[in-house]
């Protein structure tokens, strides 16, 4: 396989036959962390955390140590973690092995959530084909959070998925109190290929600190909204042209979902998807979620429904996120309505400048940035509704989805 | 050593006593849970700072080595 070639991860291999037809069986790889930590691939959760100081740390450890494959996809506008595992279980299920090996790890818990059935039964099928017995495919609930770390071993423990305080990590203390490796589906799909292909190879494509390809869901006005597989450092152009083209003119793009970033329309074409560029121009990649937002939707109805379900979406936990997120969505919603006073934005800043970094996960952080964002890209709506109330677009269709996930406050 | 303060808000509901007796170093937000000065605890305020922590009913607020000490003595994860 050409080293440049796309796609890599999505080749096709729903069967073990179609799979082991598009990538070799997977040779044993003396030294995977090594391996992994000169091919500097990063973790495609969100956080992009290099996944070689996680298997390091892991290693490390002390006890049984367990894998979790972490397909735990919370966030709305996200569905490449569920179309890897529908397309190329194999793959994944490859790289959860290999880490297992190269960790010392006896266990495999793959986390799906219960609205991805299909994902589910793909992976089923694929553990079937392998009589794979160490791997168990466990359901997890629907919530935004429930993909975060912490969290998601709570409902591996038969708890509500809520996070706890880090550290320790997971890698230090997780399922059973034991060291455990949890990885997004997509990150072990990659370690699955540089086990067989090599650093160098992983590094063919992407830029110098953030190599490789990359899945992202381009959903919002695009002729054919999905799942992508992309050079990282690809331009936003670009991937809006491998999504069929934009339907109607571009107001602004969100990149890396809820807890990601608004981009003004104008500015859209020219940004690159890879961690560095997106850092220098203030944006996230989270777990690669794209949306375009058409300018026939009314952007102040959308993000104030979005932090009105973000605000619905806490733990219960910590008394900065659930107020203070809960406050920052109801002024969002006054002002959306025109109740709003001159002083909203103010107290939006000062509350926002309070809710950061002061929750256990990144909840608060995270939201904080979305609604940042916004009211800058969408200032002159922002006040336009201020002042007047709903226009004629806050009726339309929505464009950013809100599903109906089960709260965790209590 | 330095010290400094934190709060572990999972456990912390707001009851404000330690924004009581340690004015010097934590304010509370617009809800009444405590913003602690991320500075490091001065030794002149240190048994204050002692007190409060001793004063939480809920055993929130925690008095500890500087976190860039303990960075060096932890390994870490991350999530993603």
């Amino acid at each position: 396989v050409s080293a440049v070639e796309l796609p890599r991860l999505l080749r096709g291999g729903g069967t073990l036959e179609e799979h082991l037809e598009a990538h070799a069986p997977l040779p044993a790889e003396p030294d995977l962390i090594d391996a992994c930590a000169r091919a500097g691939l990063r973790g495609r959760g969100g956080a992009l955390f290099p996944a070689a100081v996680k298997l390091q740390a892991v290693a490390g450890g002390r006890g049984a140590r367990t894998v979790v494959v972490n397909a735990a996809e919370g966030e709305p506008m996200s569905a490449k973690d569920r179309v890897l595992l529908e397309r190329a279980p194999h793959l994944v299920l490859d790289g959860a092995l290999a880490a297992a090996a190269a960790v010392g790890a006896r266990d495999v818990i793959a986390a799906v959530p219960g609205s991805a059935g299909r994902a589910a039964a793909a992976l089923e099928r694929a553990l079937a084909q392998r009589a794979e017995r160490r791997v168990r495919l466990v359901s997890v609930p629907d919530a935004f959070l429930a993909g975060e770390e912490t969290a998601l071993l709570q409902a591996l423990a038969g708890r509500p998925p809520r996070p706890r305080l880090t550290p320790p990590w997971p890698a230090e203390r997780g399922l059973n109190r034991r060291p455990t490796l949890v990885q997004n589906p997509e990150t072990l799909a990659h370690l699955a290929l540089i086990a067989r292909h090599g650093p160098d190879w992983f590094r063919a494509l992407g830029t110098e600190t953030h190599p490789g390809s990359t899945l992202v869901t381009v959903g919002g006005c695009v002729h054919r909204p999905g799942v992508y597989e992309i050079e990282v450092g690809m331009d936003l152009a670009g991937v809006v042209r491998a999504a069929g083209g934009a339907t109607e003119r571009v107001r602004a793009v969100l990149t890396g979902g809820y807890h990601g970033t608004w981009v003004d329309g104008a500015r859209t074409p020219a940004v690159r998807l890879d961690a560095e560029s997106l850092e220098a121009a203030g944006l996230r990649m989270g777990a690669g979620a794209i949306v375009l937002l058409p300018s026939s939707a009314c952007p102040v109805a959308e993000v104030a429904r979005v932090v009105g379900w973000l605000a619905e979406q806490t733990a219960g936990q910590c008394g900065p996120c659930v107020h203070g997120v809960a406050a920052i969505a109801c002024q969002l919603d006054a002002i959306r309505a025109g109740r709003a006073d001159r002083l909203a934005i103010a107290r939006l800043d000062r509350w926002s400048a309070q809710v950061a970094g002061r929750g256990a996960c990144h909840h608060p952080d995270g939201t904080v940035d979305f609604v940042a964002s916004a009211l800058e890209v969408f200032e002159a709506e922002v006040e336009m509704h201020r002042r007047f109330g709903p226009c004629e677009q806050c009726g339309g269709r929505a464009v950013l989805a809100t599903p109906a996930h089960a709260r965790l406050a209590a | 050593v330095k010290r400094e303060l934190s709060v572990d808000p999972i456990a912390c509901t707001g009851h404000g006593a330690c924004a009581e007796l340690l004015p010097e170093l934590i304010s509370l937000d617009d809800w009444g849970y405590p913003i602690v000065d991320d500075a490091g605890v001065p030794d002149a305020l240190l048994a204050h700072a002692k007190r409060a922590v001793a004063a939480c009913p809920t055993l929130a607020l925690n008095l500890q080595a500087s976190s860039a000490m303990r960075r060096r003595s932890s390994k870490r994860g991350g999530d993603g």
